[in-house]
């Protein structure tokens, strides 16, 4: 491993990425991407999700192999077969999910799979002095010895980084290093990485907190759909260039929800209200922390932010799948919050799960089967409990002609159909409900175009007869061309709401990062 | 990125294998498996030195050989079949209950103490006293790893399997004890009067009307998972308990519900030995009914009809087995080899097949 020198900017770059494309089938997840590592420095890598930072990574540390474009290794021309050919040329992963085994010890853990510690009886004791010495040059403060269950989420960090360093590598890459982290834990991880650069080590740090890499990067590369959009120095650059980099302010979409601009009739009582809903987790932690909102018949109140910051918590206390620890929740006035799942499908509350595949279908079954999940006890789906194959049969022959399922037929798993067309059997089944509250998250992930259309459509038309939307997403693109108001979520509380009318996409991909307006 | 909560209740790969086993293997691979296993068998007796057509004409004699053979081999397989479509319901239901031995140990026991006090009652009063009485023991004995499971996620895995133990010491306990025949040195209760014992179905033999019980068992639970809201409500929560509870179905009343009838249905079996065939509750009731009904529960590809069949199959084996051991000298042990290759060859498809399905989760960034 070469220990290049620092503070040499002229120096060539320690690691380059050309040009570099990968495909999954028709999706291009790098397009083109291009970016640079110079010795001893922190590069960010800057996106919203799905803009390919991951797959990125995963091309560095030998997971993917491009379809296109060439990497660099000072500048001489690399492939990576797998990880090992990574790891040999001196990168290492700190994953976002730590790859630990939680009952071993510090030097136990960064012995196994390690050649040099001994194939059958690894000196552990060895390892575990050479790892002191190590931890100490780098201000670690880790005990080989010490078991990684007892260790804190920031110390477990740690010991990632500390494997990879003692496994020879100079460059590093962590992946969302701050999303398990408290605040405390956080300085102290930007504090050590700035250290390790000065001792030569390059790292790439990938976050969507402008803060952080504000904090602690030299330049930061932006992602967007995959592409490459520029490479900024920091000290040159502005937060407000960076967001609208980042959201892609020049291709913001057209309104093509025509009510958008239309004011929902306000009744005196909305739709649906939320007074104060706040969830914490079994450690103790709020991931929703007193929501407030209110929807009328008719309108589509978009929920905007990064992925990870509550949406999912929401959707759920909404759909009655997790009991709020505060707060309470009515529908045209009444308090629903103590009814469960059952309940609130009888009331009109109509959910779409954000993971289609997991929380939303039964991939085994049919596409009959999967529509008459929510409506199968009660007629004409069933009569005193007993069902009737054919009202069910019925039911999803006319949904699949009336929402356009391409399949061979209601017997059909829907496992084998495409991600577009098992959404819209997920849609479907709420929308045929005539609902009242619609709560749908991520619609589209993983959609095709032509998919993405047809839904959005059925969203707006449900809309127009009434219905009160929730929608939840992460493409904020996706939000402003539906919803008539805009509500950002960071950290479990909404940062603002805006009228559609009224958004500012500079201000509102700042509130995304965690910045309030 | 995303913080997805509620990892834990996503079913293990190995869950979903065993759910697959149910839709998943088409049937042909049934037969193909017995006759591998068949094979197997042969040659094993061959490597022993038997020739191995005499020795599985002598099994398929011992099994259908004369009308008391064929009454051994339905006999044989009553509990089987009782205690396996409750097993297979259980599966169905992605709940793994592997505790029907000590739900079947203790169904006997309560239905000879019933049928102990209600000796001298008409017979159908003694008969269904007996059976309504170890239905309840079974499910109170599956109700409490139900319940531990629901409320505590508690692997049901886990807590039968001991229940089991607790149960199996508790039955000996009680016939060592307090519920022993004083007349009798071996650890056992009075033999029951005749009002507690079943009727013979076919005169001559052996044979009770248990039989019947288990067919009707299992074409009602067929019609239950195929015609009732219930039984698809059954299916879904076993393919996937998250989507279930996410479209609203009850999944712990079903949980729990499904639990509790695979526990009756395992205390019915054991009132069909000790009212069927001991006529008495003895300490060993069961040569392991509750961990073979299993293994039927899988072959019979977890529906009901199928393991009704598989239960056949089995009580086949082992009755021919036995006279397969005396007349021939092959071991016995040697048709389980093959009652056991058989189920495993059936779950090495199944298996194979689950691991080459494609990854759910190659879209998508994360």
């Amino acid at each position: 491993m070469t220990l290049s020198s620092t503070q040499n900017a002229a120096a060539e770059p320690i690691l380059r990425v050309q040009d570099s494309t990968v495909r999954f089938g028709s999706v291009v997840a790098n397009d083109r991407v291009s970016f640079d590592l110079k010795p001893g420095e922190i590069h960010a890598l800057l996106g919203e999700n799905g803009a390919g930072k991951t797959t990125l990574m995963r091309v560095l540390a030998g997971l993917l192999q491009p379809d296109e474009g060439t990497l660099f290794l000072s500048g001489t021309p690399t492939t990576f077969h797998s990880v090992a050919d990574s790891s040999a040329a001196g990168i290492g992963m700190v994953h976002q999910h730590f790859m630990l085994v939680k009952t071993m010890t510090v030097a136990e853990n960064v012995s196994l799979g390690l050649k040099s510690a001994g194939r059958f009886f690894p000196n552990i004791a060895r390892v575990g002095r050479e790892l002191r010495a190590l931890s100490e040059q780098h201000g670690l403060a880790l005990d080989p010895n010490a078991r990684v269950s007892d260790l804190s989420i920031g110390q477990q960090q740690r010991v990632e980084i500390l494997k990879t360093l003692y496994r020879g590598a100079n460059i590093l890459i962590l992946d969302e290093p701050t999303a398990v982290l408290t605040p405390g834990e956080t300085d102290s991880l930007l504090e050590l990485l700035r250290s390790l650069t000065e001792q030569g080590t390059s790292i790439i740090f990938i976050s969507h907190k402008l803060r952080e890499i504000r904090a602690i990067a030299d330049r930061v590369t932006v992602l967007r759909h995959g592409k490459s959009i520029s490479t900024f120095s920091l000290d040159q650059t502005d937060d407000a260039t960076l967001t609208s980099a980042m959201i892609g302010r020049d291709t913001a979409p057209a309104v093509y929800n025509a009510t958008a601009t239309v004011r929902p009739r306000l009744e005196a009582v909305p739709r649906l209200e939320l007074h104060g809903l706040s969830v914490t987790d079994r450690r103790g932690h709020t991931t929703l922390d007193s929501i407030s909102f209110s929807v009328q018949p008719g309108e589509i109140f978009g929920i905007a932010g990064v992925d990870g910051n509550g949406q999912s918590e929401l959707a759920d206390v909404l759909s009655g799948v997790r009991r709020a620890s505060a707060g309470s929740l009515e529908l045209d006035g009444t308090d629903i919050s103590s009814l469960g799942v059952a309940a609130r499908i009888t009331s009109g509350i109509a959910h779409v799960p954000e993971d289609r595949q997991s929380t939303g279908l039964i991939l085994d079954l049919s596409i009959a089967d999967n529509l008459a999940m929510e409506t199968v006890g009660i007629a004409p789906l069933s009569k005193r409990g007993t069902l009737d194959r054919a009202a069910v049969r019925e039911n999803a022959l006319r949904i699949i002609s009336e929402f356009d399922i391409r399949c061979s037929g209601p017997d059909q798993a829907v496992r084998e159909l495409s991600g577009g067309n098992q959404q819209k059997v997920l849609l479907a089944r709420a929308v045929t409900r005539s609902p009242r509250v619609l709560i749908v998250s991520q619609p589209t992930r993983g959609v095709d175009l032509g998919a993405v259309e047809n839904i959005h459509r059925q969203i707006l038309e449900l809309a127009a007869s009434g219905c009160a939307v929730v929608l939840i997403s992460t493409e904020l693109d996706e939000v402003l061309a539906l919803a008539s108001r805009v509500a950002v979520i960071y950290s479990g509380a909404l940062l603002a709401t805006y009228d559609r009318a009224d958004v500012d996409l500079g201000t509102i991909g700042m509130n995304m990062a965690g910045q309030a307006a | 990125m995303s913080q997805t909560p509620a990892t834990s209740s996503k079913p293990a790969a190995w869950r979903t294998t065993v759910v697959r086993v149910t839709g998943g293997v088409e049937f042909w691979t049934i037969p193909v498996a017995i006759l591998l296993a068949f094979i197997v068998g042969g040659v094993l007796m061959v490597v022993a030195g038997v020739n191995p057509f005499d020795a599985y004409a002598a099994l398929v004699n011992g099994a259908f050989g004369t009308t008391q053979h064929v009454a051994d081999t339905l006999i044989e397989a009553t509990p089987l079949a009782l205690i396996g479509v409750g097993i297979a319901l259980c599966f169905r239901g992605g709940i793994f209950n592997v505790g029907a031995e000590g739900q079947f140990l203790l169904g006997g026991m309560a239905a000879a103490l019933v049928g102990q006090a209600l000796g001298t009652a008409p017979s159908i009063v003694t008969l269904l006293g007996m059976a309504i009485a170890a239905m309840i023991a079974g499910a109170a004995w599956a109700g409490i790893a139900a319940l531990l499971k629901v409320y505590l996620g508690a692997s049901e895995t886990l807590t039968t399997i001991m229940l089991t133990y607790v149960a199996t010491y508790l039955v000996s306990y009680l016939l060592n004890g307090p519920a022993k025949d004083p007349a009798s040195p071996l650890a056992q209760t009075a033999p029951l009067t005749s009002s507690g014992l079943l009727p013979a179905l076919l005169p001559g033999t052996t044979l009770h009307v248990g039989i019947i019980l288990a067919v009707v068992v299992a074409i009602a639970a067929h019609l239950f998972l195929r015609r009732r809201v219930g039984g698809f409500q059954l299916i879904a929560t076993g393919l996937n308990p998250v989507a279930a509870r996410s479209a609203g179905l009850p999944v712990r009343r079903i949980f729990i519900s499904v639990f509790l009838a695979s526990g009756a249905l395992a205390g019915l079996a054991g009132m069909v030995q000790v009212a069927g065939v001991q006529g008495k509750m003895i300490v060993n009731l069961s040569p392991g009914y509750g961990y073979t009904a299993i293994v039927v529960a899988l072959l019979g590809r977890s529906s009901p009809l199928g393991a009704l069949f598989a239960a056949l199959f089995f009580g086949a084996l082992s009755a021919g087995g036995a006279s397969m051991e005396t007349s021939v000298g092959v071991p016995a042990s040697l048709v389980t080899i093959v009652q056991y290759l058989t189920v495993l060859l059936v779950i090495a498809y199944t298996a194979f097949r689950t691991l080459r399905r494609p990854s759910r989760t190659a879209e998508g960034e994360e």
